[in-house]
């Protein structure tokens, strides 16, 4: 048999499964053997799913959820970078982001207590958010489509932006220092996060990059999105 | 036989309007279509000046909305076009003598007997401009190529798209090739990107522009301008023809070069 499809390590908020290549069927029968092989060790646990670029729909989200609550894993995160994995993710009520991200490395001690939790569930928005309009939800907020000047984004927790977001964003507007921004060009007019308030830099690049906005050491900073 | 209804709007004041109303009713009566303009700045009317029929102005829109006299009595016919009619806004009065349902009673009163009603919306973001769209059975924005104009052009849209009016169509007033190609004004692909809307038009900036609405006398009635040729290729395009975009002399291949050349040179400060 080939090299096993499916990795699993732990991580700060439980586990993370990762997914290889593969046909879907076989990666499912493959993740179910894992869970049946060491299912003690499984049970009362709660994953996140990292699937990388494959592209998943709602209904193969809740089938890997349902098949992990069959062994008593609850699944609570799944990471991928394709925009149909994102969408779909938030519209099966589970986090699109593993945040803090990077906290695998173990590199720094958490700094506080974790925040108490958010109503969960995303709100997605697939339009162009214009000058004017102001989108609040207590959960995280994805935005496939632009973020216009004059526009505002507040969320409880994540705010995703699968296009330009030039207008002003606050995630983690109830106090959630570990809520992130994401943006394919990220370049708010203002974005805070939790107490924090930064503004983008005033010379524009030429060619944006995906960015992620995070509160670091008491600051915001901008890393390239997906992070690692 | 049924009007379409176009309500012209913009978000921010002094951006053409008013100019671009009477322009494509024009255009549109040049082409054989039966056109009513309809001013709905109640209190602050323009659109008779421009078209150089204030002085035959006898009843007005809220006339008829009040009742003091018949839809037709108030219909100010052109006095060079049979097919040209305005429909005059009250000066005396503001924009709370008008309801957004009489406006859509008037206008369907109208559809009947015309090809086109264009409404010439007030400025702003407030009752008069609900009024103005109410009735609408598509939009077009017009801006000129400025950050606040089109910040304000970005608003409307929005309030547009959220009444289900949409889509709303862009037309760029008063482009000035010069400053483009010194890259001190916005290009049009640079409004597209920020809007994010079809473009239904481009006016170039034009004297004579200025001249033919202080004498009541619209540029598209004359073929020789640059603008009163774009406010035809509109009205081309609102009958559903295909009109290629002219290009108004966006920069050439060297112009370009230079324009990359010295954005280099930005970056590297």
């Amino acid at each position: 048999m080939a090299q096993d499809p499916i990795a699993i390590k732990g991580i700060r908020q439980g586990l993370l499964i990762t997914l290889g290549e593969g046909p879907w069927d076989a990666l499912m029968e493959a993740l179910e053997r894992r869970l049946e092989k060491g299912a003690a060790f499984f049970r009362g646990g709660r994953a996140a799913l990292d699937v990388g670029p494959r592209p998943l729909d709602e209904a193969q989200i809740r089938q890997t959820r349902d098949l992990l609550a069959r062994y008593g894993v609850d699944l609570w995160a799944v990471r991928g970078t394709a925009e149909a994995t994102i969408v779909a993710t938030v519209r099966a009520g589970l986090s699109p982001l593993l945040a803090p991200e990077g906290a695998t490395g173990g590199a720094e001690p958490s700094e506080q207590e974790e925040t108490p939790p958010v109503p969960a569930g995303g709100l997605v928005v697939e339009r162009t958010v214009r000058s004017g309009q102001r989108i609040e939800h207590p959960g995280d907020v994805i935005v496939i489509g632009d973020v216009h000047a004059g526009a505002e984004i507040v969320a409880g927790r994540h705010v995703i932006v699968w296009g330009k977001l030039h207008g002003v964003v606050h995630a983690g507007a109830l106090g959630d220092e570990s809520a992130v921004v994401c943006a394919l060009d990220l370049a708010p007019t203002q974005l805070r996060i939790a107490d924090h308030i930064a503004r983008s830099p005033e010379e524009r690049r030429r060619r944006p990059v995906p960015e992620m906005a995070r509160v670091r050491h008491g600051r915001i900073e901008a890393v390239p999105w997906p992070h690692r | 036989m049924s009007a379409r209804v176009i309500t012209i709007t913009s978000g921010k004041g002094g951006v053409g309007k008013t100019t671009v109303t009477a322009n494509l009713g024009v255009a549109l009566a040049m082409r054989g279509q039966r056109v009513v303009t309809i001013d709905a700045d109640i209190g602050l009317r323009n659109l008779d000046v421009m078209l150089g029929l204030e002085n035959r102005i006898v009843y007005d829109l809220v006339d008829v909305v009040e009742g003091r006299c018949r839809l037709r009595q108030a219909l100010v016919r052109d006095k060079r076009l049979q097919e040209l009619y305005l429909l005059p806004a009250a000066q005396t009065r503001d924009k709370s003598a008008l309801r957004a349902e009489d406006m859509v009673r008037v206008c369907n009163e109208l559809r009947e007997s015309f090809d086109f009603l264009l409404i010439d919306s007030p400025a702003g973001i407030e009752q008069g401009f609900r009024n103005a769209v109410a009735p609408a059975d598509e939009v077009l924005i017009v801006t000129n190529p400025e950050v606040a104009a089109v910040r304000d052009a970005d608003r409307v849209i929005g309030l547009i798209e959220a009444e289900g009016k949409g889509p709303a169509r862009l037309i760029i007033n008063r482009l000035k090739p010069e400053l483009v190609r010194r890259g001190d004004m916005l290009d049009t692909s640079a409004v597209l990107e920020l809007l994010a809307i079809d473009l239904i038009g481009i006016i170039p900036e034009d004297e004579t522009v200025i001249v033919a609405a202080n004498t009541g006398r619209p540029v598209a009635f004359t073929d020789n301008s640059l603008a009163g040729r774009a406010f035809h290729n509109i009205a081309r395009r609102l009958m559903g023809e295909e009109v290629p975009f002219a290009p108004i002399k966006e920069p050439g291949f060297l112009g370009r070069i230079f324009r990359w050349m010295r954005s280099e040179g930005e970056e590297q400060r």
